[in-house]
């Protein structure tokens, strides 16, 4: 059946589009023929800052460009840097091994807490306002130890070119150690009031799903990617800082809802988050058991937790580089490109979100209109990543 | 609010009606659920359970038309500068703004080198309280509430309609037609 | 394959490109003409399969040490499949930068390009909508070219901080001090 189409406006301001996300939505009835996105409400132009700031001075906008997981936009950008300055001899740094381990633990704390988010507004965007409230509170838990460890519950500013801004406080491994405790009696509660709930998973069962090749074509990356059933994950598969002697799981999706569910719907993606969640548990108590005990200087290859990196700011090799990370929405890589001057030449920074975002006005056609929040929720599309 | 007398019978109490309505106004602040960046996940934790403002007659609102307060919680651009200004145009009155953060008030990190950032949202709407921070802590935001409430006490209602906003020559383009625009 | 027998593959497959070292990087710059064609090979030939796009940008090389004045567009391709990568470059003119689209070949190319075009000014021909995407559509300028000049206003709404204060309904905010 078929009837006159309407145009329904969604957004810039609506609360289930995680932010200043316009859709322009096209309906047949009940079902979406065709949606325009409309992004940039939020485009605050952080890539042309880069290059009128130096180099060290940019790691507070990288906190900017993923506010939910603003530590591992920090680890994405100091390890960009850190491979350009490796080039040459004379302006490698020794990141300290304390350094790295402190990076890791609290980049998958702040993948906890970014998951944390994802499947709390994916809840709420499906009707279930509780679950969300169990997740913040969850949040809070990390933003506090995160408050003891640099001051900033949001946008941490935390890790530094060469290593990290300040050694953990004293403390912090059984302050870690406990509220991993308590997450992992949270989540029970959490599945058993969501997860296993007949409702949300009806809701999500076989919704949108995306193929692997599909997925591969659009770019998809992280928990979106390995919903669809595919296998890759960067810390498992290029591993950087100390990920490689990490013994890291990569969860997929494989129809989890059941006799309805299909590979890469939305409650695989959302399943998944879960799983990782759980598997950054485990790599954070691994993390916990190889961490060097401090030493006495800043700088100490093995218990320090800065190498200085002034000096070699001021005249870094010339040339480019790309990294690539694996952060809670998927690949965030970093072009940076250098003149050897004080600030870079171009910074350019790729996200998970991007392709996610890219890919609504291909997914959505064909839903019912009120899968298109769960939809965008199971995506995890954060909108400063799009925008930057 | 006004005194009570003893002369009076059980139930009567006597008071100004103003005084009335602000009391009723100031406990049952509604704001509407206006995130755009950063200060808008604090401003989500901050009507989460540890700071739980409810508590204070606070509910988020989902639509203008049912709220008396906008909270700019994150970063303003350009693009998104006449947005902002149609949904303060839809709250009723009598409507208050908070600024949330440091973006909000004047830009913030973006300020100079951003070119597509407007510097202060107070070029588009009124603000009543502003909220330094970067973001603020949810106990800053509760405090600048706290400070509004103040304001809001002092309302007064009857005999005051309000007349047509007055509009910055040029800001209105996208607002259809106000008495103000040739 | 490691990167250099990768190199070699690759340029059997696109003999017109020119491998470039530059600093810890490295990309093959191929003559803007050739793009057309050779993406299809690249994603195709079942030595390299690169079945991703994973970014597409470019950057202004005006006054860069060491580079000539124009617009610089990269694509960085992956292989699920092989778990390699390669950087693909070209060099255009800045006066009415032109380059084929690849949004046909990977889908996710089709925003990257309007980024690219909105940003820099870059035309993709053969893109089937080529709008801007971050900024409104009457903004003027492309933003991450090296001479662009900052907005004085847009819309009426002065850029600076300039104490430029929407002025509110008087009647709407009384004196303080009734109560
Ligand atoms: S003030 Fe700071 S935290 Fe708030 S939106 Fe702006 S950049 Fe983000």
């Amino acid at each position: 059946m078929s009837g006159e189409r309407m145009i329904l406006n969604m957004g810039p301001h609506h609360p289930a589009t995680h932010g200043v996300l316009r859709l322009e939505v096209e309906t047949d009835g009940e079902v979406v023929a065709a949606v325009r996105p409309d992004i940039g409400y939020l485009h605050r132009s952080i890539e042309k800052i880069g290059e009128r700031v130096e180099w060290a001075q940019f790691v507070p906008y990288t906190d900017r460009v993923d506010y939910v997981c603003a530590m591992n936009a920090n680890h994405a950008y100091v390890l960009a840097v850190e491979a350009l300055l490796a080039h040459d001899p004379a302006t490698r740094l020794a990141i300290p091994r304390r350094a790295e381990a402190i990076r890791v633990l609290v980049a998958e704390l702040n993948r906890i807490s970014s998951h944390l988010i994802a499947v709390g507004a994916m809840a709420m965007d499906i009707g279930a306002y509780t679950p969300f409230l169990h997740a913040i509170a969850q949040r809070e838990a990390v933003n506090d130890l995160f408050e003891r460890l640099c001051g900033q519950r949001l946008t941490y500013n935390y890790m530094t070119v060469g290593g990290v801004a300040f050694d953990l406080h004293a403390g912090a491994e059984e302050q870690i150690a406990a509220f991993l405790g308590e997450l992992e009696r949270e989540m029970v509660r959490f599945n058993r009031l969501v997860t296993a709930n007949a409702i949300f998973r009806e809701r999500c069962a076989g919704v949108a799903v995306v193929g692997a090749a599909e997925a591969v074509a659009w770019g998809l990356s992280g928990p979106n990617l390995r919903g669809s059933g595919v296998a890759m994950d960067l810390r498992r598969d290029a591993p950087y800082g100390i990920y490689g002697e990490l013994d890291v799981q990569v969860p997929v999706g494989e129809a989890y809802a059941g006799a309805r569910g299909r590979v890469g719907d939305c409650y695989d993606r959302y399943v998944v988050r879960l799983l990782e969640i759980l598997e950054s548990v485990r790599l954070i108590r691994a993390v916990l058991g190889l961490l060097p005990p401090p030493a006495a200087k800043a700088d100490d290859p093995v218990g320090g937790f800065q190498a200085d990196a002034t000096k070699a700011l001021r005249a870094p090799p010339a040339g480019e580089v790309r990294v690539r990370t694996e952060a809670p929405r998927g690949e965030m890589a970093y072009i940076l490109v250098s003149t050897g001057g004080r600030q870079p030449w171009r910074v350019r920074v790729r996200t998970g979100s991007f392709t996610a975002c890219a890919m609504l006005g291909h997914l959505l056609p064909g839903v019912f209109l009120a899968d298109v929040v769960a939809i965008i929720g199971s995506l995890d599309i954060v909108l400063p990543e799009v925008d930057r | 609010m006004g005194g009570t007398d003893p002369d009076l019978p059980d139930g009567v109490h006597l008071t100004a009606v103003d005084d009335l309505f602000a009391w009723g106004k100031e406990h049952s602040l509604f704001y509407l659920l206006f995130a755009t960046a950063c200060c808008g996940i604090e401003l989500m934790q901050t009507g989460g359970p540890r700071y739980d403002v409810d508590r204070l007659g606070m509910i988020p609102r989902a639509t203008p038309r049912q709220a008396d307060l906008m909270i700019i919680a994150g970063t303003i651009t350009h693009k998104m500068a006449s947005r902002v200004r149609t949904l303060w145009e839809q709250m009723t009155e009598p409507r208050w703004v908070v600024s949330m953060g440091a973006c909000a008030n004047s830009g913030g990190p973006f300020s100079k080198a951003s070119y597509s950032v407007l510097n202060g949202v107070d070029k588009v709407i009124p603000v009543d309280v502003y909220i330094p921070g970067c973001p603020p802590r949810p106990e800053a935001l509760i405090d600048g509430v706290m400070v509004l409430r103040e304001r809001v006490r002092r309302y007064r209602t009857l005999g005051l309609r309000d007349r047509d906003p007055q509009v910055i020559a040029g800001a209105d383009d996208d607002f259809g037609t106000h008495p103000g625009k040739a | 394959m490691d990167a250099d027998a990768l190199l070699a593959a690759v340029q059997r497959t696109v003999p017109e490109a020119v491998a470039v070292a530059a600093g810890p990087g490295r990309y093959l710059l191929v003559p803007a003409a050739a793009v057309d064609g050779l993406m299809l090979r690249l994603r195709d030939e079942t030595e390299l399969a690169f079945a991703s796009l994973m970014d597409l940008t470019g950057w202004d090389l005006l006054g860069m040490p060491g580079a000539e004045p124009g617009i610089a567009v990269g694509w960085w391709l992956e292989s699920p499949r092989h778990r390699h990568q390669v950087a693909i470059r070209v060099h255009l003119p800045r006066e009415a930068p032109a380059v084929a689209s690849v949004a046909a070949l990977w889908p996710v190319a089709g925003w990257w390009e309007r980024e690219v075009y909105d940003l820099l000014g870059v035309h993709f021909s053969g893109h089937p909508d080529l709008r801007r995407l971050l900024l409104p559509e009457d903004w003027e300028g492309h933003p991450l070219r090296k001479d662009y000049a900052y907005p004085v206003a847009y819309r009426g709404v002065a850029h600076a901080r300039d104490g430029q204060r929407f002025a509110a309904p008087p009647a709407a905010k009384p004196k303080p001090g009734g109560a």
